[in-house]
């Protein structure tokens, strides 16, 4: 962590605190939105951007987490519980799932993955003593905690900052471990990675299902969120979004999911204004950055500037002399 | 500077009767030997003499038609990379092998990590894993302490090879297999190179098995050398023996 960082990271914080302070339902609603979906891509990131392997699977992850959820908190049992199960679950379906899917790799895996969330999005539509079906769940109370009620907006997103701070944190842990260089090392190096010890599938499979984890806790904050869900908010193309969310931020970037995120839920809103052609833009505009910049946008802020100020390498041998 | 480590009877690598058939091609053809600890063994040949084929037999990498392979007593059949490397075997590649975007103490201390306590002490542990001293001593072993926190692949094609050997080092195995570690390396790089080798090998009694084009290098590196050609073994004997041995000058060394 260099100096500056801290200080960038309180900042950060602080803004967070005072975003939705004299905003409108609709802004608070969006920035919730965004939180919980800001967890979810940090998760797919950890499998994607550092383990290196494709998942279509993040929003079924999300679905499992907010199916626990609902029915728990439906049948009495507190969300913190529920969240709780929802996190474990999800954990276990990846380890299930990454288990055999993990042998094949890369775009194998994003078709088994495919194939997952698919399969959920039919259980969950035709389950429907279960789940509700096409009909989904409603009625779905938010959180009371010690006498605090979240139902209001306000108090939502601030129990929402805190669920996406500790998710964070855990992640930032996760990372700077030596389990986060290993990640680094299996996306550099795999060959070389593995003859220095380190057993590339229990490590990968573990990216893999703390990932999913992930996106079992975003589940767990969607269902206290929108107090109502349906197989089609789980459905692939969300996986998809969120795909995208974790690429256009910049995948392997700590703080790119979440970059990522505020563009795939904020963009559309800001080209509103252009109607029926705001999809052709949007696309249009993803495919400009990733030619311009694979890294996405942090690459992209990185680009510009090395472009700026260009760091200076001294040639080191030189001043070491002939020693080397 | 030449002198190396004490060698004892005990033999850390054997090599029993390997024979590794491509197709119609047999490129390893019933090759035994075995390596005593403390001892550095070069494996010669001219290009297509099964060294490659041999090393990657050795390492689990390729499975031998016949024959096997035993480090310390346990046969190595079948085991994984990563188990081999917890069996206490180093390895260095041809190609260059580092993490280019990391660091090189961060290249050095995952080297080491994976044979540092248990996967859930890894996570919940120290980020560096205890590593930091360590790493810098063998770092500084390479004279590499400058380039301490540059991101590897900057660094030079010799230093990059010097990162990898102290990676394959950084574990504290018992042999190390160096797979062409002159490969494209300058004069003073390589003297180098050379010159820390023999000497962790007399600090550590550590076993080294090199593969190696460069004869100079070899000789002046080596305690005993196995010569192969089309997959046999052709001599075996100390850097002189083999320097006039009429059978390597024919097949290898050239008149």
């Amino acid at each position: 962590m260099t100096r500056y960082q801290p200080i960038l990271i309180a900042l950060g914080i602080a803004a967070l605190l005072f975003a939705p302070i004299g905003q409108g339902n609709y802004i608070i609603y969006t920035l919730c939105s965004w939180l919980l979906f800001s967890i979810a891509a940090m998760g797919l990131n950890l499998t994607l951007g550092y383990a290196g392997q494709v998942s279509l699977a993040q929003a079924g992850f999300m679905g499992i987490g907010a199916y626990i959820t609902a029915l728990m908190t439906l049948n009495g049992i507190h969300w913190s519980v529920a969240a709780l199960i929802s996190i474990l679950s999800s954990f276990a379906v990846g380890l299930l799932l990454g288990y055999p899917a993990l042998r094949v790799q890369h775009h194998f895996l994003a078709f088994v993955t495919l194939a997952f969330n698919t399969l959920l999005f039919l259980v969950l539509r035709n389950e429907e003593e279960i789940t509700g079906g096409s009909f989904g769940l409603v009625g779905m109370e938010r959180p009371t905690f010690f006498g605090i009620s979240t139902d209001s907006n306000l108090a939502f997103y601030y129990f929402s900052l805190v669920c996406f701070l500790l998710a964070a944190a855990a992640m930032w842990w996760i990372l700077r471990s030596p389990w986060g260089r290993a990640f680094k090392a299996l996306r550099e190096n795999p060959i070389r990675a593995e003859s220095l010890g380190l057993k590339i599938r229990r490590q990968t499979l573990l990216a893999f299902a703390i990932g999913s984890a992930f996106g079992g806790l975003a589940g767990a904050l969607q269902t206290p969120l929108v107090q109502f869900i349906e197989p089609s908010s789980f459905a692939l193309i969300h996986s998809l979004k969120l795909l995208l969310m974790v690429v256009v931020g910049g995948s392997g970037f700590f703080f790119g999911p979440m970059l990522g995120a505020a563009v795939v839920i904020l963009l559309p809103e800001m080209l509103r204004f252009t109607e029926g052609y705001y999809l052709i833009i949007y696309s249009a505009l993803v495919i400009v950055l990733m030619v311009y910049s694979p890294n996405g946008l942090i690459g992209l802020g990185q680009k510009l500037a090395e472009k700026i100020k260009p760091r200076q390498e001294a040639r080191r041998d030189l001043k070491e002399g002939v020693q080397l | 500077m030449n002198m190396r480590a004490d060698t004892t009877n005990a033999p850390i690598l054997s090599v029993r009767n390997i024979s590794k058939q491509f197709g119609g091609i047999r490129a390893v053809n019933g090759v035994s030997f075995d390596v005593r600890k403390g001892e550095i063994l070069g494996l010669i040949g001219p290009n297509g003499s099964g060294k490659s084929t041999l090393f990657n037999c050795i390492l689990g990498q390729l499975k031998p038609t016949e024959g096997h392979c035993e480090i310390n007593g346990r046969s190595t059949d079948g085991v994984r990379p990563a188990d081999l490397s917890l069996m206490g075997v180093g390895r260095t590649f041809q190609q260059l092998s580092v993490f280019p975007k990391m660091s090189v103490l961060d290249n050095v201390i995952l080297a080491g990590q994976e044979h540092q306590g248990s996967m859930l002490s890894r996570l919940l542990g120290k980020p560096d894993a205890g590593l930091t001293e360590k790493a810098e001593q063998l770092i500084e072993f390479f004279r590499l302490t400058p380039y301490r926190d540059t991101p590897a692949g900057s660094l030079s094609y010799g230093q990059q090879k010097l990162v990898d050997a102290a990676m394959a080092f950084m574990a504290g195995p018992g042999i190390v297999l160096l797979d062409e570690p002159a490969g494209g390396v300058n004069l003073t790089m390589l003297g180098h190179l050379k010159e820390r080798l023999i000497t962790y090998n007399r600090e550590h009694g550590t076993t080294f098995v090199v593969i190696e084009h460069n004869m100079e290098f070899v000789m002046s590196l080596c305690t005993r050398i196995i010569v192969l050609a089309q997959g046999e073994i052709i001599a075996e004997g100390t850097p002189d023996e083999i320097r006039s041995n009429q059978m390597v000058i024919d097949a290898y060394l050239g008149g």
